[in-house]
């Protein structure tokens, strides 16, 4: 049986990863995948303390996430492809029109 | 005698019903209703007039306004001889002003409003002569003055009357400042504001002193002085008088009800209810005295120099204004009530009569200067004969209303106990004299010799009034010659009923004669009879000699004494001395301090300050926001991690 704290050091690279290149990626697209890596290691860490905490809600949330995360994938895509008919640009810090 | 109520209410409910259905419902029928309603109040005033007579009594309270603790205040009617005369008074006199004002504001686009107004005041002035506390003769002396605002400055159109009703109100706000004050201490004194609690227990307070400034003075005579304050304001005496002549701006049924019978009055209705409080303190009685003779000289030597018939008739009623508050000022509280009754309907007739001479003159520029005026006799008879009546019987010609009422001031005040008395006397009988040469003044001016205002009229001819305002008139008129026979005094024959009548309330007066002139006590009254009714036919035959034997003789005194008669016509420079220390030292200092330092500085600086902080701070703060989704997502992220740092080490 592989301990919690394993997942946990896992959940905490990926998490790590997807912040890490959400603040520091130009591109669109790569700003969305790095949200998905987060998600996805929080859905880990969720299934990991479910499983060792025998409590089936954790589970039941993950499916959430996922539902959430389909959702915002189809709507974040969505926008980057108008956007970048708009525009012709994809690189988010083109993209200043909410400036204080 | 729980109809009483329906004394001042019907009034009331009238006032209601026309004031929100008279635009645009009942127009031109408005006089109706608030005429009904004031003479079902004046056969009830009647009903009781003739039951206090009787015997009843009433004091009960109809409903309760505050509880508070032991503060307790009522809407609470208290039906005495004093209370029930007034009421009766006031009803009657009120309804033979609003039928007289049926035919005087014809056509008026106020008519409604006037009607409203009007019977507003019968109310207010009802409610408080009908008080039985302290809190509800307030209420009615702050409502009157209020109907007065409202009815001087009737034609709001004319800046005029609009500055006149604003002074009258701003005025009478110094003395009801000092009235409130003077209820506040009644209250703090006694633990109570009900007339027969207070006066029950005023002898309690006859050697109580309180330190005021640093001077010790008797209790009484702070109440006595402060209330006294409210009736300086209400009844125009020195040196708040200035605001009754302006009020003459106003329609003149107003004059005569409000400004000459019944609300000025209520001063002295006010002194003579706490005569008990007054009675306590020899200083207050003699301020009372003094403010009484200063306005009643004052407004006599006023009176000669002014072209406005109105207006004369103003200081005629400052000046007898201040004949009543003589009369408190030396104990006579009973002479003054029969001052005031009289006065009313004489001084009500003369205000009706000019307001009859106004009516025919009405196409004059002015129609109230008397240059244009003149010869009226002919073309108005009756106006004529009851002016004249009016004028004879408040110049104290024997038999008539003013002569009983005058000389039983005179009298008293010549044998009072008070040190003041002989000199209350002196100016009493000098300005009788004075009051029948300018009320003849204005009848030889107006009535006698020629008509000289055939040009101004544009060949108009003056006119006789309708009978609407000429039957009122006729009814006054017997008023003005009847009511003093209601207080004949003994050395006549007669048995004075009007002071026994008010007795249980007033009392009597203390006479002081030296013991050697006792057995000659009615000599020396008829001597002061004599006296005043000498003085009175002197100052009848000078204004008929000045005013039409020898009218050159007019320019006598302005050419010989011009600076003395400038200063009389200007009326002793009273508005300008006011002007000069109370208006622009306001203004200044509103300007100045008020406008230029706590508003423009403190209040602006708040108001405009605090948004100008925040939008600096909102400037600085915005650079945070640069539109890129990074950056925020980094500062979301490292406020993340030091809250979980901070949940990690604490």
């Amino acid at each position: 049986m592989i301990p919690v704290s394993w997942f946990v050091v896992l959940t905490l690279f990926l998490f790590s990863i997807g912040a890490l290149g959400f603040i520091v990626r130009r591109n669109v697209i790569i700003m969305l995948i790095c949200i998905e890596i987060m998600l996805n290691a929080v859905n880990i860490s969720l299934v990991a303390f479910g499983r060792a905490l025998e409590h089936t809600v954790a589970h039941v949330l993950v499916f959430f996430v996922i539902a959430v995360a389909a959702a915002e994938a189809a709507i974040g895509l969505a926008l980057v492809v108008l956007l970048f008919k708009k525009t012709r640009e994809v690189h988010m810090d083109e993209f200043r029109l909410l400036k204080g | 005698m729980e109809y009483v109520i329906w004394i001042p209410f019907l009034p009331l409910i009238a006032a209601t019903i026309t004031l929100i259905f008279g635009k645009w419902y009942i127009r031109k029928q408005a006089h109706w209703l608030p005429c009904i309603a004031v003479f079902g109040s004046f056969l009830l005033s009647f009903k009781a007039l003739l039951d206090v007579i009787g015997g009843a009594r009433a004091n009960f309270d109809l409903y309760s306004w505050v509880i508070a603790d032991t503060f307790h205040a009522a809407v609470g009617f208290q039906i005495d001889p004093l209370s029930v005369l007034m009421l009766a008074m006031v009803s009657f006199l009120s309804f033979l002003i609003h039928v007289y004002s049926i035919g005087y504001m014809e056509d008026d686009p106020g008519y409604y409003r006037f009607f409203a107004y009007i019977s507003l005041f019968t109310f207010s002035m009802l409610m408080l002569v009908s008080a039985n506390n302290f809190l509800q003769l307030f209420f009615g002396w702050e409502a009157v003055g209020l109907c007065s605002y409202l009815l001087i400055g009737f034609w709001y159109q004319k800046k005029s009357a609009a500055d006149a009703a604003k002074k009258a109100f701003i005025v009478n706000r110094f003395g009801d400042f000092g009235f409130a004050l003077g209820v506040f201490l009644v209250f703090l004194t006694f633990g109570s504001i009900y007339y027969e609690d207070v006066f029950a227990r005023v002898h309690e307070i006859a050697h109580t002193t309180v330190n005021v400034l640093g001077v010790e003075v008797l209790l009484a005579t702070l109440i006595a002085v402060l209330l006294f304050c409210g009736a300086m304001g209400k009844s125009a005496q020195f040196p708040l008088h200035v605001w009754l002549p302006d009020a003459m701006e106003g329609p003149t049924p107003v004059s005569a009800l409000i400004h000459a019978a019944t609300m000025v009055t209520a001063g002295v209705f006010m002194v003579c209810r706490c005569h008990e409080i007054f009675e306590l303190s020899h200083v207050a009685m003699a301020i009372v005295a003094a403010a009484g003779m200063i306005t009643c000289f004052m407004a006599a030597t006023i009176a000669p120099t002014q072209f406005d018939i109105k207006r004369v008739i103003a200081y005629s009623t400052l000046s007898q204004l201040g004949y009543m508050f003589m009369a408190c000022g030396v104990g006579a509280f009973a002479a003054g009530m029969f001052h005031l009754f009289t006065h009313a309907f004489f001084k009500a007739l003369l205000f009706l009569g000019a307001g009859s001479v106004m009516h025919a003159m009405h196409h004059a520029p002015d129609p109230t200067d008397m240059r244009y005026m003149g010869g009226l006799r002919k073309y108005m008879p009756i106006t004529f004969a009851t002016f004249l009546i009016a004028s004879l019987s408040i110049s104290g010609i024997p038999g008539l209303a003013g002569f009983f009422s005058k000389d039983e001031i005179l009298w008293l005040s010549f044998v009072s106990e008070y040190p003041w008395g002989k000199l209350v006397w002196f100016v009493g009988t000098v300005v009788a004299g004075l009051t029948a040469f300018y009320s003849f003044r204005v009848v030889f001016m107006t009535f006698f010799g020629e008509f000289r205002g055939k040009e101004v009229l544009h060949g108009h001819e003056p006119h006789e009034s309708p009978s609407v305002m000429t039957i009122p008139l006729m009814i006054l008129a017997v008023g003005a010659v009847v009511t003093g026979w209601l207080g004949v005094p003994h050395v006549l024959g007669g048995h004075n009923h009007f002071a026994k009548f008010l007795e249980p309330v007033l009392g009597h007066p203390h006479i002081n004669l030296p013991y050697w002139l006792y057995g000659k006590k009615e000599w020396i009254e008829l001597f002061l009879m004599a006296i005043s009714v000498g003085v009175g036919v002197l100052g009848i035959a000078v204004a008929y000699v000045v005013y039409v034997k020898k009218p050159e003789l007019q320019r006598l005194i302005p050419e010989r004494y011009p600076a003395l008669y400038r200063y009389l016509y200007n009326k002793w420079y009273w508005d300008e001395i006011y002007d000069a220390t109370i208006v622009k030292p306001t203004f200044f200092t509103a300007r100045s301090i008020v406008q230029g330092v706590v508003d423009s500085i403190l209040i602006e600086g708040v108001v405009n300050g605090l948004p100008d902080l925040i939008r600096r701070g909102g400037e600085s703060l915005r650079r945070l926001q640069n539109g890129v989704v990074q950056t925020y997502a980094l500062i979301m992220a490292t406020g993340a991690a030091v809250v979980l740092l901070l949940v990690y080490f604490f």
